[in-house]
């Protein structure tokens, strides 16, 4: 008896997610793109302001309010790359970032931080941006390595995003291929350093402070 | 069967002269005989392993396409090789023979954009679906700007 080689039998293609991520575009692109904090919480401390003798108790408050956002920093956590393993070093016991106040946290709706670590492609780009969409204001990012900074090793590939700058806003970039633990805390100590000057100037910081 | 057997066998068969390397044999077969010769190797020199498949981009010369298949009992490899011609990229698929050509086929077409007539399903399958060109032909000009992202 001859035993007859298998037929294939493969399925149809069932192809959503572009659709999908495309509907997303659209309405985050309807979104109006105002400032990174609360509009009710800008309101409540402009009229506060403006009551006479007021500016000392917003200004306390800012203050008090930007020392709790620098000290709690949660990053998302997100690794792309060979970059993350570093970050898994940092977040771990040996460096121990958590006594900086920041928990890698399994969710962007509870994160402040997201660090990009690793090779953004042009695929993963849409997702990137997803998730920081889905992250609550106000909301930093820190490119990590070489390729999230500028592309890296694979700038003059046909599939990486030469810097990361170009789908989301950056505060800071730490260099390195990939940046050692010490590199990614320094650049964690800038983004505080940064986070503990946010709203008394209004608007982000576009350089680290120094000083 | 041995490597020389086998070669003396492909040439008996199709008429084109096998190179040997070792275990290796390397077939330079026509692009009509394609899956011919697969069958052939499936079913007469028993290579039940499909390895991959790929092509080459000669650039004025076209496209090569190869494909490597592998007997593991009698530890016999034939390397297929065949060239699609000047501007053509019309080339038989194996899918009917090897299930294992499905994602490699897609993964050509992709890269190369060679397309396997009679494929069930010849889709992009590591670029997006709306992804521009194939970026492993030579041709294609790398640093051009893509939007939104670069």
């Amino acid at each position: 008896m001859e035993v007859k080689p298998p037929v294939p039998q493969i399925p149809p293609p069932v192809w959503t997610e572009i659709k999908d991520l495309q509907e997303w575009e659209k309405y985050r692109q309807e979104r109006p793109d105002g400032d990174k904090t609360s509009n009710a919480l800008a309101a409540i401390a402009d009229a506060i302001h403006h009551l006479p003798g007021g500016w000392i108790m917003v200004t306390s408050t800012e203050k008090l309010f930007n020392w709790a956002r620098s000290s709690s920093i949660w990053p998302v956590t997100f690794g792309l790359a060979c970059c993350a393993i570093e970050m898994m070093a940092t977040f771990a016991s040996r460096f121990d970032v958590e006594r900086f106040g920041m928990v890698p946290w399994a969710s962007p709706r509870h994160s402040d931080l997201m660090i990009v670590s690793g090779t953004v492609t042009i695929k993963m780009a849409p997702m990137l941006k997803r998730i920081y969409d889905q992250m609550p204001d106000p909301k930093w990012v820190v490119s990590m390595g070489s390729c999230a900074n500028s592309g890296g090793p694979f700038r003059h590939g046909y599939h990486v995003v030469k810097g990361v700058d170009r789908v989301v806003p950056v505060d800071v970039y730490v260099p390195g291929c990939p940046p050692t633990p010490d590199s990614l805390m320094y650049g964690l100590l800038k983004l505080q350093e940064q986070v503990a000057e946010f709203q008394k100037t209004g608007r982000r910081l576009s350089s680290p402070q120094e000083g | 069967m041995t490597p020389a057997e086998t070669a003396v066998r492909v040439r008996e068969r199709f008429g084109v002269e096998p190179a040997v390397d070792g275990a290796v044999v390397t077939a330079v077969v026509p692009v009509e005989r394609w899956p011919e010769v697969a069958e052939f190797a499936k079913h007469e020199l028993r290579c039940r392993y499909f390895n991959w498949l790929s092509a080459v981009d000669w650039k004025a010369d076209g496209l090569e396409v190869i494909c490597r298949l592998e007997n593991l009992d009698a530890g016999l490899v034939l390397v297929m090789k065949t060239r699609l011609g000047s501007g053509q990229t019309r080339c038989p698929t194996l899918t009917g023979l090897y299930r294992g050509a499905d994602w490699m086929e897609r993964e050509c077409y992709d890269m190369f954009g060679v397309v396997f007539e009679n494929h069930p399903d010849l889709r992009r399958i590591l670029l997006p679906q709306d992804w521009e060109g194939h970026p492993l032909r030579k041709d294609y000009a790398v640093d051009t700007p893509h939007p939104p992202y670069r």
